[in-house]
């Protein structure tokens, strides 16, 4: 059992499978950055409360699952989706929804993902991937991150989809319920309220561990690391926030670069307002990440490591928050033309 | 970041899919491009290997010490903590804090050796003896 359903390769799990499954619907007009920006992406989050790996909880874009969940209530798109207490049922369920011709986005837990290199495999649950088909006991899978398919046994794919730990999947499926057809007109309406949602996220969230203040207080405490928490620690500290950063499926720059993308297709739908120039902004963000990242990088390989490089580090940060924070203000006035 | 700036360091995911990235060409404009991998990536990741290495050995050098049940040393082998394990048993977290402790350990029914065993993908044998077999 196929369905009529094509891979294509995607920076970003989620943005990637949202894509992928409204492809047909949408006649492919919704691209991976625009499901990115409508999905109102991008985001900064410092957790320290949080403990993944041993390190802080540290994000680059929004909760997983608001990507799809925005991005296909923008485009009035209906959507199922469920949970499940029982292996079997979660099984059923998808064996059902692949009878009736729908390819379904599953939410899994990466550290007994078979295809993946070892290297890679954490205890990650917020991976997402889609599952086009069935052959005997394997299922066809479409993982977006990665160049081709792949297959999984029916063991296999129970075991990821019923990962456990933090943001355990519990067999957690979902699809757009009907292959509506989505306007151009939909689209602009689409794409100014996933800015506006993106817009409140990175300045309005209150408190200091989100959007541009939680850079600007990352930035402040990176220079106490050194003190606080010793070399060592700092140096797993500053690798993390450079996985989370860059590891697979950010586009590079911690999603700025996607968000770039974004601004410039979303300028062709609302010409006049500017958005390929804000675009630019977005591209020098996420260089600043990556020249940050490279000077991380010289002090967890313990090239550099004085106060003075931890002082540049926050620095860098504290800079990243003001280029953000004041293209983000500037994407908040916009008057639509 | 330059389509012909983005960096082809072979990672070991490299080896395995190339990986999308977002990039401007010549007019600015964004495209995207394949790359095999970044040395600042696979430097963050080598040193949060490096960790878990460690991890492993002190935890092993606790379970040789008669300071802690072989569980220590799987839950650290397998990346996990004891909330992730509390998952995969369903054994209560402060039950297996219990199982910790190797005068515990020695007492435990097979059933829940068992249990431990599967969710560390080995065999009951080899969590008491501490041992691993490559995968």
């Amino acid at each position: 059992m196929k369905i009529d359903f094509e891979h294509r390769q995607a920076a970003h799990c989620e943005s990637g499978v949202t894509s992928n499954l409204l492809w047909n619907a949408s006649g492919g007009k919704i691209t991976e950055p625009l499901a990115f920006g409508i999905g109102a992406g991008l985001f900064f989050a410092y957790i320290p409360l949080i403990k993944i790996n041993n390190g802080p909880a540290i994000a680059f874009r929004t909760m997983p699952g608001h990507i799809f969940s925005r991005t296909c209530k923008s485009l009035n798109i209906p959507v199922e989706r469920k949970k499940f207490g029982s292996k079997e049922k979660a099984q059923v369920y998808l064996d059902m929804c692949l009878e009736t011709g729908h390819a379904v986005g599953c939410q899994v837990g990466v550290y007994y993902l078979p295809y993946f290199p070892k290297e890679y495999r954490f205890h990650f649950n917020a991976h997402n991937l889609i599952v086009y088909g069935k052959d005997g006991d394997n299922y066809l899978v479409s993982d977006p991150i990665m160049e081709g398919t792949n297959v999984m046994d029916s063991y296999q794919l129970e075991r990821v989809r019923f990962a456990k730990g933090a943001l355990s999947p519990k067999g957690h499926i979902y699809y757009p319920k009907e292959n509506k057809e989505i306007t151009d007109d939909q689209i602009r309406q689409a794409i100014k309220s996933g800015i506006k949602k993106n817009v409140y996220n990175m300045l309005s969230i209150p408190g200091s561990f989100a959007g541009i203040s939680g850079i600007r207080n990352t930035g402040k405490k990176i220079k106490n690391w050194r003190d606080k928490l010793g070399i060592e620690k700092s140096k797993l500290y500053l690798a993390q926030m450079v996985r989370m950063q860059e590891e697979i499926g950010t586009g590079g720059g911690g999603f700025r670069y996607i968000y770039g993308a974004f601004l410039q297709e979303a300028d062709v739908y609302l010409p006049g307002n500017q958005l390929a120039v804000y675009s630019s902004i977005f591209t020098k963000s996420g260089d600043l990440w990556r020249t940050a990242a490279v000077h991380a990088a010289g002090i967890y390989k313990g090239r550099i490591g004085s106060q003075e490089d931890f002082n540049t580090m926050g620095d860098y940060l504290l800079e990243i928050a003001e280029v953000e924070r004041s293209a983000f203000e500037t994407l908040k006035k916009i008057k639509w033309q | 970041m330059k389509k012909d700036e983005v960096p082809q360091d072979l990672s070991s995911l490299g080896k395995i899919t190339k990986e999308v990235c977002y990039a401007t060409d010549s007019n600015g404009k964004y495209v995207t491009e394949l790359s095999s991998g970044w040395d600042v990536k696979i430097t963050a990741l080598d040193t949060a290997w490096g960790d878990i290495e460690k991890r492993i050995a002190a935890a092993k050098q606790q379970v040789r010490d008669g300071k802690a049940s072989p569980l220590l040393f799987f839950i650290e082998y397998r990346l996990m903590d004891v909330a992730i394990l509390a998952g995969y048993t369903g054994i209560w977290k402060w039950q297996i804090k219990r199982h910790l402790k190797p005068e515990v350990f020695k007492k435990l029914s097979d059933k829940k050796l068992q249990k431990y065993a599967e969710a560390f993908n080995i065999k009951v044998e080899d969590l008491k003896t501490m041992t691993v077999h490559e995968d």
